[in-house]
């Protein structure tokens, strides 16, 4: 029972960040009609702004705080990542390091919304409806930005920590609940809230809505859809951004493929849950997280497997996904 | 008086496609003037290429004295041309309510008086008001897509067959309140069923093969048996 728990806390918490993912990829293909192959570019700038600024801020409040705190050198390169070493015994209050975990997140994420801006404006912007153009360039973008990760940072994993107050594991009864995970399954409801009610409730909602239908049509009742264009991306952008920050802690380690592994579960996510469907994205997402930890628990060398099984099925028996549009799209 | 829609030697194409070879029209403020022709004529095209969805390769394209030659959609239609499309171009994904709404250049007094006009003009409309649009059916389709174009201040009207697939009680239904609307606005209406173009329409223009080949009073298109069976098939 308690092993049962502890999975389907870790599955949900993987679902959550596939889920930041996959439901910004599911809306740009299904209004935009493009496949971004850069996702996982802005997943992984995501993760490595918020290491860099996480452990910039901290670096500077600690020093500031306590006159014998040592800096440690992390990892030294173009823009070094440097941790810091408490006096003994002291720690920062909870609301310093609160705080200095919230302005890495806005520091990352603000950084991937301005390069999804920027993407849209000098690339995608250029190929809408063409796919082939469409897979090379984003293709393009993806190998040169991850790296340029590798530039910065290099190439090799490295080690990162869990904000203090988020690094808890509570044993209940028999099951370990690790504490940064129930933040990620928070988090993953809070976004997704907002999401649907954005869809559900505003004007942007409504063109989106509309747009995952014919974007001709919108444009036909006096909408500049393509300035929705932009800010869908660079909202979908942002999203992945916070995805890849809040994966960067998850697993400890910052590594530059992360992007790529991340971004296949999304797009298999798409495929399940069905183009520009809001709940395909969202129970597509849990189930794919939920059967990951399941099968990595079972059957490790499976997981690949599955993953692509599952999404092999979902074509054959239903090509427009579990929770597919029932509209079809007029051009 | 200066035509407030005029089109010289239009040429259009879809890709690698030319559609239109040579289309030429005017319409003059407050008149309601009817395509007609043959399936595949053009006629759809020909809107399509007025609302910058199909590309014009050359000709003169004016509304209201300034081109519309390779102008941005949402552009042409913020001009004031309201355009009502041959498949609809209803959101499913929207309610009723959300596909009037979306349409709406501002949400002012005006725009809300004309909107109860439209309810009232299509109370089928009103009914639905909350469902979504997936749940309508053609003939409800087509009023929410005439309605939706009447929720703005346009100066023009294009309505692509909205006879098409419609049961005649419900045809008649449009061709009244075409005829309604027409009073007050200008209207250039595509449509095939020759009673619903009488009903509505004042001066035509048959398209056929991409070019226009004849125009007139509809008066004088009642009278020509003739021309009628070249190029309408009655
Ligand atoms: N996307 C397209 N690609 C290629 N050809 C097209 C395309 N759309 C329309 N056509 C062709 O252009 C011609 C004119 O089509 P259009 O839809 O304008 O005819 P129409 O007069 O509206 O006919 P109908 O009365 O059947 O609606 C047809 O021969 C059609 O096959
Ligand atoms: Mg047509």
């Amino acid at each position: 029972m308690g092993t049962i728990v502890t999975l389907v806390v870790n599955g949900l918490a993987q679902g959550a960040l596939i889920f930041l993912m996959a439901s910004g990829l599911s809306i740009i293909l299904g209004m935009m009609g493009v496949i971004n192959f850069a996702h996982g570019t802005l997943f992984l700038w995501g993760g490595y702004m918020y290491v860099w600024s996480y452990y910039a801020i901290r670096l500077r409040v600690v020093m500031a705080w306590f006159e014998t705190a040592v800096p440690v050198t992390r990892f030294g390169n173009i823009l070094t990542i440097q941790g810091v070493q408490l006096p003994p015994g002291e720690t920062l209050p909870f609301l310093a390091e609160l705080v200095i975990f919230i302005a890495a997140l806005l520091v990352a994420v603000g950084f991937v919304f301005v390069m999804g801006l920027v993407f849209e404006k000098l690339f995608i912007n250029r190929v809408y409806g063409r796919v082939p153009a469409q897979i090379l360039i984003t293709l393009g973008i993806q190998v040169v930005f991850t790296d340029i990760v590798r530039v910065i940072w290099g190439p090799n994993p490295f080690p990162i920590d869990r904000p203090p107050f988020l690094n808890g594991v509570s044993v209940v009864g028999t099951a370990r609940i690790v504490h940064y995970n129930v933040f990620l399954i928070l988090v993953g409801l809070v976004i997704a809230v907002i999401i649907h009610r954005i869809l559900t409730k505003s004007r942007i909602g409504m063109v989106i809505r509309a747009g995952l239908q014919s974007p001709d049509h919108v444009r036909a009742i006096g909408i500049n859809i393509k300035r929705y264009f932009t800010i869908v991306f660079a909202a979908g952008a942002a999203l992945a951004g916070l995805g890849g920050a809040l994966y960067m802690p998850l697993v400890g380690n910052v590594v530059s493929t992360a992007g790529m592994n991340n971004q296949i579960l999304a797009f298999i996510v798409v495929v399940v849950g069905g183009l520009g469907s809001f709940m395909g994205s969202f129970l597509g997402s849990i189930f794919l997280g939920l059967m990951g930890v399941g099968i990595a628990m079972t059957v490790p060398g499976l997981s690949v497997v599955a993953n692509v099984l599952i999404m092999a099925l979902v074509l054959m028996f239903r090509p427009n996904g579990l929770f597919g549009l029932a509209v079809s799209r007029a051009d | 008086m200066q035509p407030l829609l005029k089109a010289e030697n239009i040429v259009s194409y879809i890709g690698p496609y030319t559609i239109l070879h040579d289309v030429s029209l005017e319409v003059t403020p407050g008149e309601a003037v009817v395509i007609l022709g043959r399936n595949g004529a053009g006629k759809t095209t020909f809107l399509k290429t007025i609302m910058g969805l199909v590309h014009t390769r050359s000709g003169i394209l004016e509304f209201d004295g300034e081109t519309l030659v390779d102008k941005e959609t949402h552009v042409i239609q913020r001009k004031g041309i309201g355009y009502v499309p041959e498949d609809y171009g209803i959101f499913d994904l929207l309610t009723v309510e959300e596909n009037m709404r979306i349409a709406m250049w501002k949400e002012d007094a005006e725009t809300k008086a004309r909107c109860d006009w439209v309810l009232d003009l299509f109370p089928d409309l009103k009914l639905a008001y909350k469902r979504f649009a997936k749940t309508l059916s053609g003939g409800q389709r087509q009023m929410l897509s005439v309605g939706r174009a009447l929720v703005n201040d346009n100066r023009i009207l294009l309505v692509d067959e909205p006879s098409k697939g419609l049961a005649p009680v419900i045809i008649q239904t449009l061709a009244g309140a075409l005829k309604e609307i027409s009073r007050t606005t200008t209207v250039l209406l595509v449509e095939q069923n020759f009673a619903m173009a009488c009903a509505v329409g004042q001066r035509f223009y048959i398209i056929n093969e991409g070019k226009t080949v004849e125009s007139g009073t509809m008066a004088d298109l009642i009278q020509n048996k003739e021309l009628q069976a070249v190029h309408l098939g009655i």
